[in-house]
């Protein structure tokens, strides 16, 4: 009852209270890139949500079993930005030769993911925070879940902000970071609400 | 190309941050003190140099089909150095920087400089190119740690600036402030921007003697 409690927590926090995205601030590139339209947001969100559960468990086995015997924790960074770069590229090829029509929606958007800030923040956290390999997982799905949030939620506001009347200078760019920070004032209504 | 037009590229037209949008993970997460905006970019101008060096003196033995997975590990070999360095002499900045310095690896702007420019150029004006890259970036994360510093916390390095009348918004310190404060400085950037344009284009047409038919 009480393992079951603690996953809730940590996967609503990962979602909603420490969004990584507006509060934490992975994976702004693709965030700002993506977010023009509803529909490829959607398409981004489920490519990271797979990509990031399965590098997470990949990553978990490497650091428990071979970094952290070996005592070389500090090839983290490196270890790591390599395994998860060539899955995807592994992913990509497999998608592509399997199932074309799956891959003519997401090709563009797995090649994106591959060198992103959220896909090695993530692992790099569980390894920091170690935790266990079911707190991993659900940790990085949980994060995958509050970017693909994050992303429909900016999406659908910059699909209305095409008809709105902007001030010039603030056209594009600088719109669209004003617009973030809104959302993430809204987002900051929610911290504290897990007890540390 | 002269060095000096490669070396400004970096600063104002091209500006990492502010121009071309990449790289955003930092400025916004660590910009909350100017010291520690600093530090990020102090770094980043290290390996994006560094870096830029490594590739462009490997640029004619490395096969192009595997090209962008050895600039990855060549990038994440510099920042591991980069990480032990300031873990083992300054230990209060690694901590305050804390995941952001491994994930300077993914940097989109990194990787863009070593494959657009410093694998194609020789190492001369690939060091310049990284040098303004990382001046670009170092002041940009400057600015915008220096806004929210000085209006979120009355402070500037650590010093108090105002009296004790000054009550610091907290929000411009906390997460939402970072992307306000830098899409008002992209804003600003850009009413000044058009007014060079239109004072080069008044300039233009004032000088040239032969008008315009029609």
């Amino acid at each position: 009852m009480s393992a079951l409690h603690d996953y809730f927590l940590l996967f609503m926090g990962a979602v909603i209270v420490n969004n990584y995205v507006l509060t934490r601030f992975l994976g702004l590139c693709i965030f700002f890139g993506v977010s023009k339209s509803l529909n490829s947001s959607v398409s981004m969100g489920m490519a990271i949500v797979s990509v990031m559960s399965i590098s997470s468990i990949m990553t978990w086995a490497i650091n428990h079993f071979v970094l952290q015997p070996f005592g070389l924790d500090f090839l983290r960074t490196i270890v790591f930005v390599i395994v998860i770069a060539s899955f995807v590229q592994l992913l990509e090829i497999v998608v592509k030769r399997f199932l074309p029509n799956l891959y003519k929606i997401w090709g563009i958007y797995l090649l994106l993911v591959a060198t992103n800030c959220i896909v090695l923040g993530v692992p790099l956290i569980n390894a920091e925070e170690n935790f266990n390999f079911m707190k991993s997982l659900v940790n990085a799905i949980g994060s995958g879940v509050g970017f693909s949030l994050a992303l429909i939620l900016m999406a659908s506001v910059r699909e209305k902000m095409e008809y709105a009347n902007i001030p010039k200078p603030l056209r594009g760019l600088g719109g669209t970071f004003i617009v973030a920070g809104m959302l993430a004032l809204a987002f900051q209504g929610f911290s504290g609400m897990i007890p540390k | 190309m002269d060095l000096w037009k490669i070396f400004s590229r970096g600063i104002y037209d091209e500006n990492p941050i502010l121009r071309l949008a990449l790289s955003l993970c930092p400025a916004l997460a660590v910009t909350s003190t100017v010291q520690n905006a600093l530090t990020m970019g102090l770094s980043v101008m290290f390996v994006i140099t560094a870096n830029n060096v490594m590739v462009s003196l490997t640029r004619n033995w490395v096969n192009p089909k595997v090209r962008v997975p050895i600039f990855i590990i060549s990038i994440a070999t510099i920042v591991t150095v980069v990480e032990l360095v300031l873990e083992a002499f300054y230990p209060h900045l690694f901590k305050a920087l804390g995941i952001y310095l491994s994930l300077v690896v993914v940097f989109a702007i990194i990787l863009a400089r070593a494959e657009v420019f410093a694998s194609k150029n020789k190492i001369v004006p690939s060091f310049f190119d990284g040098l303004g890259m990382g001046c670009g970036f170092t002041a940009a994360m400057v600015l915008i740690g220096g806004v929210r510093e000085i209006l979120g916390s009355g402070t500037f390095l650590g010093a108090p600036l105002f009296g004790v009348w000054y009550h610091p918004p907290m929000v411009l310190v906390l997460a939402p402030g970072g992307f306000l404060v830098i899409g008002c400085i992209i804003g600003l950037m850009n009413i000044f921007q058009d007014r060079l344009d239109k004072a080069s284009v008044a300039r233009v047409m004032e000088s040239s003697p032969v008008k315009e038919e029609q």
